[in-house]
C-alpha cells in the first residue's frame, strides 16, 4: 500500500497544486471547554470528551483540510509528566491518532492523518538537563503510540532547537522507520527561532535528515511567516515547504485573548504563502475551520499570485554583528 | 587559571569577555582575582559582572545573541555571584530593586521567564522566582512576604494571558497596586495587550525588561529624594 501522505505529495508535484493542512487544535479545544492548564491529550481518553476532539477533526476535514494533525502535540513523556501522565504516553497518543483516523476515513480514503509531535519544553545540556539520548527515547515512546494509532506521517512542529528536531526525527524513525516525517520550526525571534536558528540554516540542516517536507509554523502572524517561507524557498526551491502561521496576534476582547486575523485576512495570506514558495498550507493558533475554509477556497478557485509583483512586509532574518565595543575587545584579544 | 599578570583594567575587560562567552570557571577565577586585589564586592559586581551582562543584554535585544548564549552567560554570571553574594550581604550593599516573577496560572512555559529573571539578577536586582503555574493567591503571598518593587508576569498561551488581568485586579482590590510596578511579557503578548490587562509596562525581551525595571527604580529613587526634600522644606 502506498503511503497516503507521499501519494498526496506526488499528486501535488504532478499538477502543481497546493495541499491544505488544518488550523489550530488548542484554540478549538479551549473553545469546546478545555480548561487552561489541563492537558489536551487527556481528552483523547475521556469518553465524554472524545466527541469534542472528533468534532475538531471533522471541522477541518469539512473545511477542506487534506491533512489533519492529531491532538498529540504535548504527547511527549516530558510534557505529560507535568500532569503525571507520563506512563500513559503510548495510550494517549495512540487514541488521539485513532480518533483522527476514524474521522478522516469518513471523508474518503485519501485524507492524511499526521501525528503531531511538539517540543519537550526542556532545554538540552548544558543549558538545561535534557540529554540527546533521553530526548530520543522520549520522542520514540510518543512515536510508537502515534504509529500504532495508524498515522500516515510524523509531524514534528513548533521546534526552536535543531538538536531537538534531530532527536524527534531519530525517535520517530526508531518507532516506525517506514513512515515519512515532516518537521517545522517556529521563527518568532526577529525572524530566527528562539534558539537562534535562521530559516536558511534550518533548510540546510534539516536537509540532512531526509524529511518529506519542512517549514514554519506558529510565530508572530502571517507577515513574518511570509518572510520566513520566502527565505527558505531561496535556499532550495525544490524542497516541499509547509506554511502554518497563527491567525495574527492576540488582543484582549471581553477578558479573552482573541487572535486578530479574520478568515478574509488569512485567505489573502494563503495566496501569498503559495506565491512565496509554500506547498502545504494551513494555519496555527487562533485559527478555526472558517479560516481554513476561506484559505482552501482561495487556493482552489482564485488565480495564483505572481511573486514578482509581491512585496514582503516583514524584514528577513539577518544575523547582526556584535556591538561595537564588544567587537573592539575581541580584536584586542585576538 | 591565573589572571595575576593582567593589569586591573584588562582584568575587567577579560572578565566581561569571558562572561559574554559563557566561561563559568574563568569568571569565577577572575572574580576571586579582583577581590584579592582589594576591590570591594560591589565594585567587582559592577565593573565585571554587570558590565559584562549589559553587553549580553544589548546583543540579545539586537538579535546578535539568542537564548543558548544568554543562558550560558547567565550561568557564568551566577558563578561570580555565588562568590560575591555572601560578601555583598556582609557589607550591606544597596540593592537595585526587588522583583517577584512568575508564569501565570495554567501556563507551564518558563524558558523566557527564567531568562528575564537571570538578566534582572545580572543587573543587580533581587529576584524571587515563583516558577510556573502561579495563581493570584501565590503572587499575593509572595508580595506580602517579600515586599517587591516590581512584579513580572509571563504567559505563552492565549488561554492564560488574560490571567494577568486577574492578578492585576487582585492588586487593586488589595490596595497594593499603586506601590507595585506591574510588568508583563511572553511570546504572544504585545504592548497593546499589556495595556489592556492593566500592566505598567510590556517587556518585549529580557534586555528591554531590565532597562524598564532599572528606569522605574531610578524614578522611584528620584521621587524619594523629591519627597524627602519637600518634607524637609515643610519643616
Amino acid at each position: 500500500m502506498t503511503n497516503r501522505f507521499l501519494a498526496l505529495l506526488a499528486k501535488s508535484r504532478e499538477d502543481n497544486s497546493p495541499i491544505m493542512v488544518d488550523g489550530g487544535m488548542g484554540t478549538m479545544l479551549f473553545a469546546a471547554g478545555l480548561m487552561f492548564g489541563d492537558p489536551p491529550e487527556m481528552w483523547n481518553a475521556l469518553p465524554d470528551k472524545q466527541d469534542k476532539v472528533r468534532a475538531v477533526y471533522r471541522g477541518y476535514l469539512e473545511a477542506g483540510s487534506q491533512i489533519i494533525l492529531t491532538n498529540t502535540f504535548g504527547g511527549t513523556p516530558f510534557r505529560l509528566k507535568m500532569h503525571n501522565l507520563q506512563d500513559r504516553t503510548y495510550e494517549l497518543n495512540k487514541l488521539g491518532v485513532e480518533l483522527a483516523r476514524d474521522e478522516a476515513a469518513k471523508f474518503g480514503p485519501e485524507r492524511v492523518v499526521a501525528g503531531s509531535i511538539g517540543p519537550s519544553g526542556e532545554l538540552f545540556e548544558p543549558m538545561g538537563k535534557l540529554t540527546y539520548e533521553s530526548a530520543v527515547d522520549g520522542f520514540a515512546r510518543q512515536a510508537e503510540g502515534i504509529a500504532a494509532g495508524g498515522a500516515d506521517v510524523f509531524w514534528v512542529e513548533t521546534m526552536s532547537d535543531l538538536m531537538e528536531v534531530q532527536a524527534a526525527v531519530a525517535g520517530a524513525r526508531k518507532a516506525a522507520p517506514h513512515l515519512p516525517i515532516v518537521a517545522t520550526m517556529t521563527f518568532d525571534t526577529k525572524g530566527f527561532t528562539m534558539m537562534g536558528v535562521s530559516p536558511t540554516q534550518a533548510v540546510n540542516e534539516l536537509a540532512k535528515l531526509d524529511l518529506a517536507a519542512i517549514g514554519a509554523n506558529c510565530g508572530n502572524g502571517p507577515d513574518e511567516l511570509e518572510a520566513t517561507i520566502y527565505a527558505m524557498h531561496q535556499v532550495d526551491p525544490n524542497v516541499v515547504l509547509v506554511a502554518k502561521g497563527n491567525a495574527g496576534m492576540p488582543t484582549l476582547v471581553d477578558g479573552r485573548a482573541v487572535y486578530n486575523a479574520t478568515p478574509e485576512h488569512m485567505l489573502e495570506h494563503a495566496r501569498r504563502f503559495r506565491a512565496f514558495g509554500a506547498t502545504i498550507i494551513g494555519a496555527c493558533c487562533g485559527s478555526s475551520p472558517a479560516h481554513i475554509k476561506a484559505m482552501t477556497t482561495a487556493l482552489r478557485t482564485m488565480p495564483p499570485l505572481d511573486p514578482s509583483t509581491l512585496q514582503l512586509t516583514a524584514p528577513l532574518a539577518e544575523r547582526k554583528s556584535m556591538s561595537e565595543d564588544k567587537r573592539a575587545r575581541r580584536e584586542r584579544r585576538g | 587559571m591565573d589572571f595575576s599578570d593582567l593589569p586591573d583594567d584588562e582584568l575587567w575587560l577579560q572578565m566581561q569577555d569571558d562572561l559574554y562567552d559563557g566561561m563559568k570557571e574563568e569568571v569565577a577565577a577572575e572574580t576571586n582575582e579582583a577581590l584579592k586585589r582589594g576591590y570591594g564586592p560591589t565594585e567587582v559586581l559592577e565593573k565585571g559582572l554587570v558590565a559584562g551582562m549589559d553587553v549580553v543584554g544589548v546583543d540579545f535585544r539586537d538579535g546578535v545573541l539568542f537564548v543558548p548564549e544568554v543562558l550560558m552567560a547567565a550561568n557564568s554570571m551566577k558563578a561570580g555571584m555565588e562568590i560575591l553574594r555572601p560578601l555583598l550581604t556582609e557589607t550591606g550593599a544597596p540593592r537595585v530593586g526587588k522583583v517577584v516573577i512568575g508564569t501565570v496560572k495554567g501556563d507551564i512555559h518558563d524558558i523566557g521567564k527564567n531568562l528575564v529573571a537571570m538578566m534582572l539578577e545580572g543587573a543587580g536586582f533581587e529576584v524571587i522566582n515563583l516558577g510556573v503555574n502561579v495563581d493570584a493567591d501565590k503572587f499575593l503571598a509572595a508580595i506580602k512576604e517579600h515586599k517587591p518593587d516590581i512584579i513580572g508576569m509571563s504567559a505563552l498561551l492565549t488561554t492564560t494571558m488574560p490571567y494577568m488581568k486577574v492578578v492585576n485586579q487582585m492588586l487593586i482590590d488589595e490596595r497594593m497596586r499603586e506601590e507595585i510596578y506591574v510588568m508583563v511579557g511572553g511570546a504572544p503578548v504585545s504592548e497593546t495587550f499589556a495595556m489592556a490587562v492593566g500592566a505598567d509596562a510590556y517587556g518585549r525581551d529580557a534586555a528591554t525588561s531590565v532597562d524598564i525595571a532599572k528606569a522605574y527604580m531610578d524614578n522611584v529613587r528620584k521621587q524619594d529624594k523629591i519627597d524627602k526634600a519637600a518634607a524637609a522644606a515643610n519643616q
